[in-house]
């Protein structure tokens, strides 16, 4: 494939990752070697400390994350990548990145589980436990890339959000973008969004009055005296227990902060045609095939609308809704035993029929006839 | 006339929440008569990392400074993020037993081997006492706890010898009956570039003291003092003869290149090549 011009490279889509989070100002690593996201590490290693970044590969993928958040705390913006596995050890730590409103970013490379699994072939069964994988109240921002493009372009998007709301992001990739080779062009000109940071004690570090608004975030050692913790606390940071009245009015306003500015982050690939009567809802690897197929069924005379979701949580339901009143069934493929489905189930709220395509194992993809298939049967 | 340690805590946190008779209050007066003698007038330099337990307790929220109270064992992890980023800035770990060396022991032993410029200080009470009294990886042989109702049938861990074998460049181990030891120990491990640990024995009398038979804090206290035998004088007993007791003193106290110097200078030299 011919590249154009100087500003377009030849990457793996674990290094596009890799070389997005340094041009977001990602200038801290931590990370565990795992497949399929190790290329993403291994990248971080060479380039971080060029551009005056540290990259440090940890003990384990709990280290990692909480080495991340602390990076984090010091004013640094921090990344790590795992796969299944390593983003199962993690889910304490993002509930308390969650909880403290730590900014950072966290990339799964998803293969097929559960527990090993098979480690080097591609799947989408973290589609919940990104959302739902710690425990208590929580809301979770989900970029979900389909190119080694978007793993440039959304990795950047990861950390802006990050910043902007103050809050864990993931990047949800799978082991088909982690590792295809595609041209990557950089944009001259790249938007980057810095911590909003307190100038004095004016405005506590922890709340503020409306729910979707984003406290300022200080960095230690510079003599803010701030309480960092993870147990229920007010807008100073000072623990509060037991009292329940603290705890509904934090834990409320972090949810609030994302599932109110839904409409602001979500972001998706609109394809709803006039006249189609069959709908398609896809995501990363898996949306590949359903544009094959959408073609292909284009050059028979039939018209199939597409929403291809980039970013799963906050979940778009608005778009679903949308595509669920003009068409008679949404098709839902997926590299799991059915999750995405139940999401746009719930959606489309019986508006329509809702059929889902479903594999799992070894890698194999949905391809594009399968989609046809079940699209002609309708 | 205040207390000397008044200007390093936050007044409106104050009494501490614990319990009486315990140990942590004698550990914080031991850090802050450390702090003060070598000439820090406020913990501006300071960040405090912690996990869960009751001497995560200790710098938060009760030290005015930054403190960060983390997860249950992930105060190194933490620390060490703070520290790489920041490496100007003293970074201190306070953590129970059962964090450090239960459920965070992992990171304790790489934070050692890796040399990271950071101070560990262990309050080793001998049991999981916010829980309620539970077996400790660290709790005596014999000892009844609520989950050892037949007595603890396992060994104790020794973390000073681990962190020492694994690369602490010091590491020490009091106990609260031990005050000025302790207090000098702190001010050397404050001063070290590299890894430092110290261990500091100490008395629960609520959830460890009232079934293991100890009427009172101060028999606790008593037994430290009759039980410790200084590293120098251990070294000429037998096995058996230093069998159950408090082996106290400095088991390491040496120089190596820390791992956020040489993470920076190697920062340095890349980009400046």
């Amino acid at each position: 494939m011919a590249l154009k011009g100087r500003n377009t490279k030849f990457w793996q889509g674990n290094v596009a990752c890799a070389e997005g989070a340094i041009a977001a100002g990602c200038r801290f690593f931590a990370g565990y070697p795992i497949t399929p996201s190790s290329e993403i590490a291994e990248r971080m290693a060479l380039r971080l400390p060029k551009v005056g970044g540290i990259f440090i590969q940890m003990e384990d993928e709990i280290a990692s994350i909480n080495t991340i958040i602390g990076a984090s705390w010091a004013g640094a913006k921090a990344m790590t990548a795992t796969s299944g596995p390593g983003f199962s050890l993690m889910q304490e730590g993002i509930g308390y990145a969650f909880m403290t409103e730590t900014p950072c970013v966290i990339v799964v490379v998803q293969r097929v589980g559960p527990a090993t699994g098979q480690a080097s072939k591609n799947a989408q069964g973290n589609f919940m436990q990104v959302r739902w994988g710690t425990h208590g109240d929580y809301a979770a921002i989900v970029l979900a890339p389909n190119s080694a493009q978007e793993m440039f372009d959304l990795t950047i998007r990861a950390f802006n959000l990050a910043e902007e709301y103050r809050t864990p992001v993931i990047l949800l990739a799978d082991e088909f973008t982690g590792h295809i080779l595609e041209p990557v062009e950089i944009p001259e000109k790249i938007r980057v969004v810095n911590r909003r940071k307190p100038k004095d004690l004016s405005k506590p570090f922890f709340g503020s009055d409306d729910p979707r608004e984003v406290p300022p975030m200080p960095e230690v050692g510079e003599g803010f005296n701030v309480l960092v913790t993870g147990s229920t606390h007010n807008e100073w940071g000072y623990r509060f227990t037991s009292n329940a009245e603290v705890h509904r009015k934090l834990v409320t306003r972090l949810y609030w902060k994302i599932e109110g500015n839904a409409q602001k982050i979500a972001d998706y690939e609109n394809a709803i045609i006039d006249g189609a009567k069959i709908g398609i809802v896809s995501f990363g690897c898996t949306s590949r095939s359903a544009y094959e197929a959408i073609k292909r069924a284009e050059k028979n005379g039939m018209k199939i609308s597409h929403i291809r979701l980039k970013t799963l949580w906050p979940f778009p339901d608005w778009i679903i809704e949308e595509l669920a009143e003009k068409v008679d069934a949404i098709i839902v493929p997926e590299l799991s035993l059915g999750q995405l489905v139940r999401e746009v189930e719930r959606a489309v709220h019986g508006k329509c029929k809702v059929i889902s395509i479903t594999k799992i194992g070894g890698g194999e993809m949905i391809t594009p006839s399968e989609i046809l298939e079940v699209a002609r049967r309708l | 006339m205040e207390h000397f340690a008044i200007k390093y805590l936050r007044k409106e946190c104050l009494p501490t929440p614990f319990c009486p008779g315990c140990g942590i209050g004698i550990v914080i007066n031991c850090f802050f008569k450390a702090i003060e003698e070598l000439g820090y007038k406020d913990l501006r330099n300071f960040v405090f990392c912690s996990g869960i337990g009751c001497s995560a307790w200790i710098p938060s929220p009760h030290f005015k400074a930054d403190s960060i109270h983390s997860l249950h064992g992930r105060s190194i992890p933490i620390a060490l993020g703070v520290k790489l980023v920041k490496p100007h800035l003293k970074v201190v770990v306070f953590g129970g037993d059962g964090d450090l060396t239960g459920i965070g022991l992992n990171h304790l032993i790489h934070a050692a081997r890796r040399n990271i410029e950071i101070t560990v200080i262990m309050v080793n009470n001998m049991i999981y006492g916010m829980t309620g009294g539970q077996v400790a990886p660290t709790t005596p042989k014999g000892a009844k706890t609520t989950t050892t109702p037949y007595g603890n049938i396992e060994k104790p861990i020794d973390a000073v010898k681990l962190v020492k074998e694994a690369g602490a460049v010091y590491a020490a181990r009091w106990t609260t009956y031990h005050v000025i030891p302790l207090k000098n120990s702190i001010k050397k491990a404050l001063t070290k570039n590299g890894f430092s640990f110290i261990e500091v024995v100490s008395q629960c009398p609520t959830a460890y003291g009232r079934r293991a038979g100890f009427k009172n804090p101060a028999e606790m206290l008593k037994w430290f003092k009759e039980n410790a035998i200084h590293i120098e004088r251990a070294k000429a007993m037998r096995q058996e003869e230093i069998e159950g007791k408090i082996i106290v003193g400095e088991f390491a106290d040496r120089e190596a290149k820390g791992l956020s110097e040489k993470i920076h200078e190697l920062i340095k030299q890349l980009q400046e090549a």
